[in-house]
Formats: structure tokens, C-alpha cells, sequence
């Protein structure tokens, strides 16, 4: 399986370069109009110190945004989910707020916060990715069936208790849906604040600068950076989830 | 000799949108220390909010329930429960299933013997090797095994049972009957059970409590004609078979239908 696994995806990988290098050749189009993939090593060549500096900007961000996002929305799960009042008021709200397309908020908090370029990029992982969070850890505590929570109280159990050894356990394979998803979108965030924000750094920002100088296979080797990283991300998620509530899989029977 | 679980005039109404649902209306039931006392009753009539007020989960409006003479105040870790949705934890093992109230009830046990407890009570129930499996790869008569064994692991006095066995099948069911009077006999506790199987209440009972229906009180109470052996082939016989046409014609009464004349 493993040695399969590997060169299956590795060989899809590589014709997709070569029919990528065949397309740009064909048509003889010249570098500003179309990067060919053995331009992208020269240009990451050029830049790779670069690369490594706003790459981990970029990552940092990201990982930071996203941590903000866990804590403030399993804090709001939490409060929707054992409070039926508190999930009336705020869930419109919360819908309401996350209908707002987070392009038109990046703006906003960039001219808020003139310069604070880590705190700004932050904010944006993080208002961009903490609601699938809070719905899921609030539906989840909210379905919780009655009898899980009469087994422990039975015991003389304390809310607390409830809550660690029940309520948080099963809420975890939901939990980690979630953060599949607000992993990838705080990562959008974080490229988006850095693209806008003028005199930035992170790869958004050095995007940004190979697009003012129409250094096309500069702009490409940044999405292929990207690219890495936001998988890199992902399966960090998914590595945790198979350590956390590995349990949910369900075994082939 | 004073009974360990006294029920008396109990009333309750649960408060919905369309105001008071009144469940329970002047409800008595006893059972003496060592009693296996099954109710029945049609469905929807308070039967699970009456195990509810036993396990200290809520308090009647009305009336009194007493645990040894004492008034029933909030939950006591001398209460075990198991319902028809065996609730156990996906996470945890069948063994750190069957060991979770023994993290949660005061005791001074060592982790070994904790341990050595929940191991002893699996084999009890016909569990032996499957310790280590996660409830998802059990059969549904394995993990009610399972459930029983984490509602007893922690020495309850009072053992409830609500509807256990009414989501297996026929021949499961009868299996995990069998399993009952072993583990009574075993690790002895004074029991509840509320069932929905006739045969299953005077298969397991000594006293089968019919209740009417909604608001429930208790209509008509009728002690078991078996031993303490027993065995399926007691179903069959003629007492049997006219202890069940009673409590069948009182459960026409509670659901409000006039019994059908017996042939
Ligand atoms: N927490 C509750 N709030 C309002 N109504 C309830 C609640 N629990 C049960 N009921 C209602 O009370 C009645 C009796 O419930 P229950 O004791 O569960 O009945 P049984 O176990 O005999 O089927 C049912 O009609 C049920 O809908
Ligand atoms: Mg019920």
C-alpha cells in the first residue's frame, strides 16, 4: 500500500508539470504572460531566503489565528451548547456575522490598525475561521443524549466532571470536522490581510510584490509555496485527529 | 422489616409550553431490602421519570420517596443505572467503560483493583476477551452486558433498569435474562426494572407493579408465583400462563380499553 500511495499521486504530479510545460511551450507565450514550471525552481532560487522569512511569517500567522479561533470558539460552543437561552440570542448573530464575506472585513481592519501588520493578519485568520468551531462544539454539547448526562449525575458527578469526561470526548470527532475547515480558511485569511496590507511581509506580501513587477514566475513559485504549506497544515489536522479521536473511525466490519 | 425503597403518594407534573403535564398522581411503590420489583405500564404513562426520582435526578412534586427511610435529596452513588440505550463511551474500552463509575464514586480502591473488579463482573456476564474491544465492535446484547456491568461495578444497593433489554431481539433477550438472575445472585442488589415484556416481569420479579396510564398511579400489584430457580421452562407453565392473562387484561385497564373477555 505505502509504496503505491506514494507513487501514484508523485506520477499524476509530474505529468501534470509536463502537459503545465507543454501548454506555456506550444504556445510560445513569454514569461509575463504565463509561468512554465521550470521557470518556478529559478525563481525560487532567487528568492529563497525570502521565501524561508515571509513562509514562516506566513505560517506563524496562520497557526496563531487559528489558536485564537479554537479558544474563542470552543468558549462560544461551550456557551451555546449548555445554555439553550444563550444559543437563541447569539446564533442569529452568529450567522449573521459569518454571512459577511471576509474579503470586504479585510480592508477595514487594515485601515483600523494602520501598520500592526501581526496583530491585523491574526485578526483576519482568526474572525475568518472561529465559526465552524463554535457551531460545531455547540451542536455537538447540544445533542449530547440525556442518558450520558444521567449516567454520571446518577454517580453524584459535578458538571465539571461531565463535561471533561463525557461531554468533551464525544464532541471531539466534530470538533476536529471543524478545524479541517477553519484551518483552511484561516490560512486564506492570513493570505488575504498580507496581499492588501502595503510595505507587509508574508508569502501574500511577496505575492503581491512579483505582481507590481509582472514577475510572473515569481507569483507562480509563491502559489506553489502556498500550496505546500496549506497541505502541510491540513494534515497536521489530520495527524491530530487520528491521535485524539482516532476512536470515531469507523472500523471496516 | 422496613423496605429499602418506599415510594409514597407521589405526584408530579412536568411544566411544557402548553403548561403542566401531570405524569405521576398518587403513586406507591416498596421494595423490601433484596427485592426485584418489575412495572410495567403503558408507554408515555411516567415509568422512566419514576426511576428518575428513585435515582435522585429530580424531585416529585409530591409525596415522598425514601432510599432506607431516608428522603431521596439529589443523586446518591448508591444508585445504579441502565437504560435501553446501553450509552456506553466510544472512546473507551469495554474494560474502562465498566470501570468509569469507580472514577467518579468516592472508594479506596487501588487502580489494580478497580481494574480486577470490572475484569471479575465481564466474566460474570459472558464478556471474557472482549475487555479491550471498543463498543463499536460488540453485537447489541454484548454491550447491554457491557452497560449492566458498569451499573453494578461500583456495589449499588439499588440497581434501576429502564427497559434494557426492549431494543434485542427475541433470543438475545432471553439470554441476557439468564444473565440477570446469575448476577443477582452473584452481586445481590434490590431492583427495579421497568419493562414492557410480561414474560420478562415475571421471568425476573418478584413482584410486577402495574401502573395506569398517564397520569400514572399504581393500579394493581401482583407477587410472582416463581422461586428463586428459575428457569425458561417455568414460562410455559399453566400458573404462568394465567399470571400473564391477568396482567395482560390490567394493562387493557391502564391503557383504558375494557378487557377482552378469556376464552
Ligand atoms: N423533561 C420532560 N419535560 C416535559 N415532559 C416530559 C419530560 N420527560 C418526560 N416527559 C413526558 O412525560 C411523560 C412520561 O414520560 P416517561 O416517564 O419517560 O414515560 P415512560 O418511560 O413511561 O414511557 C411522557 O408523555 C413524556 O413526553
Ligand atoms: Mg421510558
Amino acid at each position: 500500500m505505502t509504496l503505491r500511495a506514494v507513487l501514484v499521486p508523485l506520477a499524476a504530479l509530474v505529468i501534470f508539470g509536463l502537459l503545465w510545460e507543454l501548454l506555456v511551450w506550444a504556445n510560445g507565450w513569454p514569461n509575463y504572460k504565463m509561468a512554465s514550471p521550470s521557470d518556478l525552481w529559478p525563481a525560487f532560487w532567487k528568492f529563497r531566503w525570502l521565501f524561508l522569512e515571509y513562509g514562516w511569517d506566513t505560517l506563524w500567522r496562520t497557526v496563531v489565528g487559528l489558536l485564537v479561533a479554537v479558544i474563542f470558539g470552543v468558549g462560544l460552543g461551550m456557551i451555546m451548547g449548555f445554555s439553550r437561552l444563550m444559543r437563541d440570542a447569539l446564533y442569529p448573530l452568529l450567522v449573521g456575522f459569518n454571512a459577511i464575506p471576509k474579503a470586504t472585513v479585510v480592508p477595514i481592519i487594515a485601515l483600523l490598525f494602520v501598520g500592526q501588520h501581526d496583530m491585523n493578519t491574526i485578526l483576519i485568520a482568526f474572525l475568518i475561521s472561529f465559526f465552524p468551531i463554535a457551531v460545531s462544539v455547540s451542536i455537538g454539547l447540544s445533542t449530547l443524549e440525556p442518558e450520558y448526562r444521567d449516567i454520571l449525575r446518577s454517580l453524584g458527578a459535578s458538571n465539571l466532571t461531565i463535561f471533561w469526561k463525557i461531554a468533551l470526548p464525544k464532541t471531539l470527532p466534530e470538533f476536529f470536522g471543524a478545524l479541517k475547515v477553519a484551518v483552511t480558511l484561516a490560512f486564506i485569511g492570513t493570505n488575504l490581510m498580507e496581499i492588501v496590507e502595503p510595505h507587509g511581509r508574508g508569502l501574500g506580501h511577496l505575492f503581491d510584490s512579483g505582481k507590481i513587477s509582472a514577475d510572473y514566475p515569481l507569483m507562480f513559485a509563491v502559489l506553489i509555496a502556498l500550496a505546500l504549506m496549506g497541505i502541510l497544515l491540513y494534515y497536521v489536522v489530520v495527524a491530530l485527529e487520528k491521535i485524539f479521536a482516532g476512536w470515531a473511525e469507523r472500523s471496516p466490519t | 422489616m422496613t423496605n429499602l425503597i418506599e415510594i409514597k403518594g407521589v405526584r408530579h407534573a412536568y411544566k411544557t409550553q402548553d403548561g403542566p403535564l401531570p405524569v405521576l398522581d398518587g403513586l406507591d411503590v416498596s421494595v423490601p431490602e433484596g427485592g426485584f420489583v418489575a412495572v410495567v405500564g403503558p408507554s408515555g404513562c411516567g415509568k422512566s421519570t419514576l426511576t428518575r426520582l428513585i435515582a435522585g435526578l429530580m424531585k416529585p412534586d409530591e409525596g415522598e420517596v425514601r432510599l432506607h427511610g431516608d428522603l431521596v435529596k439529589g443523586p446518591k452513588s448508591t444508585v445504579g443505572m441502565a437504560f435501553q440505550n446501553p450509552v456506553l463511551l466510544e472512546w473507551r474500552t469495554i474494560l474502562k467503560n465498566v470501570m468509569l463509575p469507580l472514577e467518579i464514586v468516592p472508594n479506596r480502591l487501588s487502580a489494580r483493583e478497580k481494574e480486577d473488579r470490572a475484569r471479575e463482573l465481564l466474566a460474570l456476564v459472558g464478556l471474557e476477551g472482549f475487555e479491550e474491544k471498543r463498543p463499536s465492535e460488540l453485537s447489541g446484547g454484548m454491550r447491554q452486558r457491557a452497560s449492566l456491568c458498569r451499573a453494578i461495578v461500583h456495589k449499588p444497593e439499588v440497581l434501576i433498569l429502564d427497559e434494557p433489554f426492549g431494543a434485542l431481539d427475541a433470543f438475545t433477550r432471553e439470554d441476557l435474562w439468564q444473565t440477570m438472575l446469575k448476577v443477582k445472585e452473584r452481586e445481590p442488589f434490590t431492583g427495579v426494572l421497568i419493562t414492557h415484556d410480561l414474560r420478562e416481569s415475571i421471568f425476573l420479579a418478584d413482584q410486577v407493579v402495574v401502573l395506569s396510564g398517564r397520569p400514572a398511579r399504581t393500579q394493581y400489584v401482583m407477587d410472582v408465583h416463581l422461586g428463586a430457580e428459575r428457569t425458561l421452562d417455568d414460562l410455559y407453565t399453566p400458573e404462568t400462563a394465567e399470571a400473564l392473562n391477568t396482567l395482560r387484561h390490567q394493562i387493557q385497564i391502564a391503557q383504558g380499553r375494557a378487557p377482552e373477555v378469556a376464552a
